[in-house]
């Protein structure tokens, strides 16, 4: 069924269609359409789950954790400020292998307050060993969020989904949703290895020291690994199911670039406008969007940018003191391929600043007119 | 008086508590009140520890490690992952010390409380944060010695009144008990297990390692402590009714603070102010308990 509905309404939708069995949810701007409609659906009876209004943020992870230990399927969704609360428990979702589903708008850090787009909040989370997967449309949201319970629930690993504050949060855009007997085929039931049991006593997360804990560590690695080829199967049955897919990167005209874009989330669709106009003007320019953050999708990368002679990265974020994290992930990618194509590091679109075609262009123009690579451009910035 | 405790052990007895750990018998006897279809969700504290490291287990029943502040949250997780599973029969107990449930666990807390959440959350109080090494908490009395409030400075403020603090949320079920008195304390539990919604239960468990106490004055200590009205038992029903479980004694303060080292930089003069402030909270909580039951 076709329906036109906002960003947070699609990860609304994913988590009905995946059957979540428990929502911890608390209000956030630009979050809070997610949690009203589940809400919503909690209340009319559309959705047979539970729906926990807690007090904070760092609550309904908390909260999300412990009811995935049981083994019920946990959703929950934040922004900015909520997420930062909930580190902590993203590192516990982690070490307790709860493969929990967490909706993330990005929204800029405050102070000063800002509720408008920006990646730092869920670049903060990179090192917890949680999923991220940067979409681009409301249709990408939804299906994400359907994929991203699959994926994890094989791995046991808790799964971040992404949007862009307005942009795609509060944009509305027709969206398939499809039959819930054929998601039901897609997504069988939660039936974690282990789980809090009174019939099987067990502990877990107990004082774990030097002899074990390394152990532990690198069986989380050895999932994220892992992850990489899940993301690609769950993603092939999901195409025979539904004729649609994404993969861990998508590449746009980029077979014979000589530049090659690099962006996520919605900064994408207006990269791929550009690169529609600049190829009419005769200039090789490709796009590469990284979808899958978390694993980070190394084969792809090489593969897509080993070919290009020029390479711009354009982060609507910033590691301070070094540069774009995006850049510096790919630039690591790359650093031990035989194939390096220089790249080019820009900022833009910080706080939800405008990022349009003639921004894309302009930023595929400097690099064109360059022969050094710079890390670290600010695009747009006011003088003085 | 007819004994009452259930004979059966479930928690082992090969754990890591402190010789004469008021804790440890805590949940011994919580758990007999509970029986085995229970799940508990312990954030850090000294039960962390107790519990014995990885692989061991101590407690037999499954056990949900959690991170300081969400001994609640936690647990209102697990209930809503057990009702929507069908498995409703199961008790869930958050078990906290006090810093986790004065301070930093008060907000997931009170969140459960007002939600009404269906647990039990038991806070047992040493009165200090003995597992890092016995530093203040707000449930550390007025005058002790602890590692942030030295002799020179010790604790200038009473401790919470975390009992009205929770009966002010109205929930079904509010009590303090004592390891000294086991078998009220199991009554307590189990009237807890069969009441709605979050129900609190506040145990006294002391702690000779913090305390500065021999570890075989633990369960006179636990009876002292009642005695002499510093920790009064008592239930709050729905917030409302007020009602005294043990006819005050009226026992000195003095014979309760001098069996442990951290009140024995105290004057007279210091002594007289607790004994002034006791016989003043206790007055308090008889009017409660008399305004109650004249309703």
């Amino acid at each position: 069924m076709m329906k036109v509905i906002m960003g947070n309404h699609a990860l609304s939708y994913g988590a009905k269609l995946s059957r979540v069995q428990v929502i911890a949810a608390y209000p956030i701007t630009p979050q809070t359409q997610v949690v009203e409609l589940l809400s919503e659906m909690c209340a009319n009876g559309e959705l047979d789950a539970k729906f926990v209004k807690v007090e904070s943020e760092h609550s309904a992870m908390a909260a999300s954790i412990g009811a995935s230990a049981v083994g019920a399927r946990a959703f929950t969704a934040t922004s900015a400020q909520g997420l930062a609360l909930m580190h902590e428990m993203i590192h516990w979702a982690v070490g307790a292998r709860t493969p929990i589903v967490l909706g993330n708008i990005n929204r800029a850090m405050g102070p000063p307050w800002s509720i408008w787009t920006e990646q730092n909040d869920s670049l903060s989370e990179r090192d917890t060993g949680i999923m991220q997967v940067y979409c681009e449309s409301n249709q990408e949201v939804q299906d994400t969020v359907i994929q991203s319970f699959r994926v994890s629930e094989k791995l046991l690993l808790p799964c971040m989904v992404v949007l862009d504050a307005f942009y795609l949060s509060h944009t509305y855009e027709p969206v398939d949703i499809p039959e819930q007997s054929l998601v039901d085929e897609y997504l069988p039931a939660f039936n974690p290895p282990y789980r809090l049991d009174p019939d099987d006593p067990h502990t877990f997360g107990s004082l774990t020291d030097s002899k074990w804990y390394y152990e532990l560590r690198y069986k989380i690695e050895v999932a994220m690994n892992k992850a990489r080829d899940e993301w690609k199967k769950a993603n092939e049955e999901f195409e025979n199911l539904f004729d649609r897919g994404y993969g861990l990167v998508e590449d746009y005209k980029c077979e014979d670039a000589d530049l090659i874009l690099i962006t996520s989330g919605t900064i994408t669709g207006t990269a791929r406008i550009a690169v529609d106009i600049l190829r009419e003007k005769g200039k090789k320019v490709g796009l590469l969007k990284i979808r899958v953050f978390r694993p980070f999708p190394i084969d792809e990368v090489r593969d897509v940018l080993g070919g290009a002679k020029k390479v711009a990265c354009i982060d609507r974020n910033i590691s301070f003191g070094h540069s774009g994290i995006f850049f510096a992930e790919v630039k690591s990618a790359l650093y031990n391929n035989s194939n390096r194509p220089p790249i080019w590091g820009y900022i833009a679109g910080l706080g939800g600043r405008d990022v349009t075609p003639e921004t894309v262009m302009e930023i595929v123009k400097r690099t064109e007119e360059s022969d050094t690579p710079e890390e670290l451009i600010w695009i747009g910035l006011k003088k003085g | 008086m007819r004994l009452t405790i259930p004979e059966e052990e479930i928690m082992s007895p090969g754990h890591l508590a402190c010789q004469g750990c008021g804790a440890t018998l805590a949940v011994r006897f919580v758990l007999k009140g509970l029986g085995r279809n229970t799940i508990m969700s312990i954030p850090a504290c000294c039960c962390t520890v107790i519990d014995g490291p990885f692989p061991y287990t101590a407690y037999g029943v499954p056990i949900w490690h959690t991170a300081f502040e969400t001994a609640a949250s936690a647990a209102s997780g697990i209930k809503a992952g057990l009702d929507v599973l069908g498995r409703k029969e199961t008790t869930v107990l958050a078990w906290a010390g006090d810093g986790g449930t004065f301070d930093i666990g008060i907000q997931a807390l009170s969140g459960a409380a007002e939600r009404g959440d269906d647990m039990i959350y038991v806070c047992y109080d040493n009165e200090a944060y003995m597992n890092t090494g016995i530093q203040r908490s707000s449930a550390t009395p007025y005058g002790a010695w602890t590692t942030t409030t030295p002799v020179k400075h010790p604790k200038n403020r009473p401790k919470k009144d975390i009992v009205a603090i929770m009966a002010a949320h109205r929930i079904s079920y509010t009590a303090t008990a004592s390891i000294g008195y086991p078998e009220d304390l199991i009554k307590k539990v189990k009237k807890a297990k069969e009441s709605e919604g979050t129900k609190f239960l506040h145990i006294i468990a002391p702690c000779p390692t913090g305390w500065r106490s021999r570890p075989d004055d633990t369960i006179k200590l636990a009876k002292l402590v009642v005695e002499t009205n510093i920790f009064p038992l008592y239930e709050v029903e729905n917030g409302e009714i007020w009602k005294l479980s043990k006819k005050s004694k009226g026992t000195p303060v003095i014979e309760y603070l001098k069996l442990q080292g951290r009140f024995r930089h105290l004057k007279e003069e210091d002594v007289q102010t607790i004994q002034m402030n006791v016989d003043k909270e206790y007055e308090r909580l008889l009017k409660r308990c008399n305004e109650s039951s004249n309703q």
